[in-house]
């Protein structure tokens, strides 16, 4: 058991060393270098120069990756080139906005699912079901853009009931950030509750036609007590892992959103950063949303394997 | 002429095969539904350059955001082009991107897959490792630096989105390998002494295809969203290509009077994923494979 755990760590950590590998190599074999790209027109004579001492680009490669790879850890990514100042400062209260996001859509966002996937299972192919199954798999294959660029129409211009997007300084306070985030969080929680409601709805029917479900329904189990007792604490431990895998995918799709709602999280900073051509932060941006993408699939992992105790004696699967 | 016979027979059993399948996609409603509106998209693009009533790039300032009418009847956009003109052919990019996309997509990480899965060991540690590393970087990240630094033609765009969405494709063929390894009839094919690739031309891709082309249509789909998301952030192909992402992106900051611009090709858009959508769900079923308990990757 706890063999499994430390051996799950040290994949993740290689995985980790892996895409610091990845970025590193990716930015110095594609045309330009973070000086060259930065400066464009400019790159010549003593302004190059001075930008190569100031980001140490005159050592070998592999020096400057091993010392970039020591202060990473250490949680100083160097200096963006743009701001001109620390990336660590940069990214704080971004890290923080995007949290804010996140936990907001995930607090909302599992407890509908949860409801949405169970009544869509157990009514299958019934009213409910066929309604709910429309809706979701609408919200789920619409692009992000297109459902924000909607509900931006619809609530903030038609109806006028909340503001279309969120013009607040980057550094703002929770309480000031919070009816700014309405929307933002409506649009990410949407495509969220979809994916989840429907891997909940699948999980659900296969433990709905299992053997020993069916022997509690011959045995006249009330149908509640079975549905509370004996389905649902096995079809939701499955589902764990699948929503690790659905939060991390979002990382991604909150890109596109905070652009379209102009909040000021980590995706628009992935976006800002790569038009200004500041490689350090596009760097840093890679490793940081690489190793949350790492630790919620190791969390889903170890909480999957807290929970089910015939994974104890087992190898994971990789 | 019995061997012909028996030659004859196997042809048209595959057609029939491919026939079955589709009618067996087409009996579902919502698997009716989706081949629908793909086959009217796929259509729509090859027709489109000669139905189109106006020219795309046509700029007029006089007719600056009209609203819908019977000469234009979507209305004009900001620059006084037909918005009609310019979201019927606003899939045509789209759809032959991410098309020649997901094949490239599909053959690497579909060989890569299987052969990771039949050899095993340290050489399958080390990809699949890679792999990870790479699945655990937001695709939209990678995507954005490569175009940016590469440029956003058609010979950047296709490989680097059929590289970036294929390495899924890559553990799905991967796993269905696995499913198949143990088989007495891989087992016999080692045993008469067959090399790794006749193994896996002959036994192995007859076997995981079908595994393989579901993954491959369903992230189709999702190349599909990728690609337009590209587009909407200024990433994807560059104006005035007619492109529904670009379009709903231009057009977003004026919705507040004149939301036709923006309705139009957030139309098109969604019909198509969702087609594709519904298709590559249909096409899951009609061959017996259940993806509905996996996540987006």
């Amino acid at each position: 058991m706890l063999f499994l755990i430390i051996k799950r760590i040290l994949l993740g950590l290689i995985t980790l060393f892996i895409v610091s590998l990845i970025t590193f190599v990716g930015t110095e074999i594609l045309p330009g270098d973070a000086c060259t790209t930065y400066l464009e027109r400019q790159a010549f004579g003593e302004q190059l120069e001075a930008c190569y001492r100031r980001l140490g680009l005159n050592v070998p490669a592999y020096e400057r990756y091993v010392s970039w790879a020591v202060n990473a850890i250490q949680g100083d990514f160097g200096y963006s080139l743009s701001g001109e100042m620390p990336i660590k400062e940069v990214l704080g209260p971004r890290i923080k906005n995007s949290l804010v996001l996140a936990s907001a859509a995930i607090f909302i966002g599992i407890p509908i699912a949860l409801i949405l996937g169970i009544v869509t299972a157990l009514w299958r192919d019934k009213l409910p079901d066929v309604a709910i199954s429309t809706v979701t798999i609408f919200a789920m294959t619409i692009p992000e853009f297109i459902s924000a660029t909607l509900l931006i129409l619809i609530i903030a211009i038609w109806l006028e009931w909340l503001p279309g997007i969120v013009i607040v300084p980057t550094d703002v306070s929770f309480f000031e950030l919070l009816p700014n985030i309405i929307l933002p969080v409506i649009a990410i929680a949407m495509i969220m509750t979809a994916h989840m409601a429907r891997m909940v709805r699948s999980s659900v029917i296969q433990v709905m036609a299992s053997e020993y479900v069916q022997m509690a329904i011959l045995k006249g189990v009330p149908y509640w007590k079975m549905v509370f007792k004996h389905v649902l604490p096995n079809a939701l431990l499955p589902a764990i892992n699948v929503v690790a895998l659905t939060i991390a995918w979002l990382l991604g799709g909150v890109v596109v959103t905070e652009v379209v709602f102009n909040y000021p999280g980590l995706g628009r900073l992935v976006i800002e950063s790569i038009s200004n051509r500041d490689l350090p932060t596009v760097q840093a941006l890679a490793i940081i949303l690489a190793s949350i993408y790492v630790s919620i699939n190791l969390l889903a992992d170890l909480m999957t394997l807290m929970l089910n105790p015939r994974l104890k004696t087992l190898q994971i699967r990789k | 002429m019995k061997l012909d016979n028996i030659y004859q027979e196997e042809k048209k059993s595959n057609f029939a095969k491919v026939s079955e399948i589709i009618i067996t996609m087409a009996s579902r409603p919502s698997g009716f539904i989706g081949l629908s509106i793909l086959i009217f998209h796929v259509i729509l693009a090859f027709i489109s350059p000669y139905i189109a009533p106006y020219d795309f790039k046509a700029i007029n300032p006089t007719l600056m955001l009209q609203a819908p009418s019977a000469e234009y009847w979507f209305g004009t956009d900001d620059l006084g082009r037909d918005v009609f003109t310019r979201t019927i052919l606003g899939g045509r990019t789209a759809l032959t991107i991410t098309f020649f996309g997901s094949l490239i997509a599909l053959l690497w990480g579909g060989l890569l897959g299987i052969f990771c899965g039949l050899v095993g060991g340290k050489t399958d540690d080390i990809v699949m490792r890679i792999v990870d590393a790479f699945l655990s970087i937001p695709w939209i990240l990678a995507m954005l630096l490569i175009v940016s630094l590469l440029g956003t033609s058609t010979e950047v765009l296709i490989p680097a989105l059929g590289f970036f969405y294929g390495k899924g494709i890559v553990r799905v063929a991967r796993a269905a390998t696995h499913d198949v390894i143990a088989k007495d009839f891989i087992v016999s094919a080692r045993a008469r002494g067959h090399s790794n690739f006749s193994i896996i031309w002959n036994e192995i891709i007859p076997n995981v295809r079908d595994a393989i082309l579901v993954e491959g249509a369903m992230r189709w789909s999702w190349m599909l969203l990728g690609f337009s998301s590209l587009s909407f952030l200024g990433f994807g192909v560059s104006p005035p290509t007619p492109d529904w992402g670009l379009m709903i992106s231009n057009a977003r900051g004026l919705m507040s009077f004149a939301y036709w611009s923006v309705i139009a090709p957030i139309v098109g858009l969604s019909s198509l994923i969702i087609g594709i959508n519904l298709t590559a769900d249909a096409f899951a079923k009609a061959l017996g494979i259940d993806r509905s308990t996996k996540a987006p990757v």
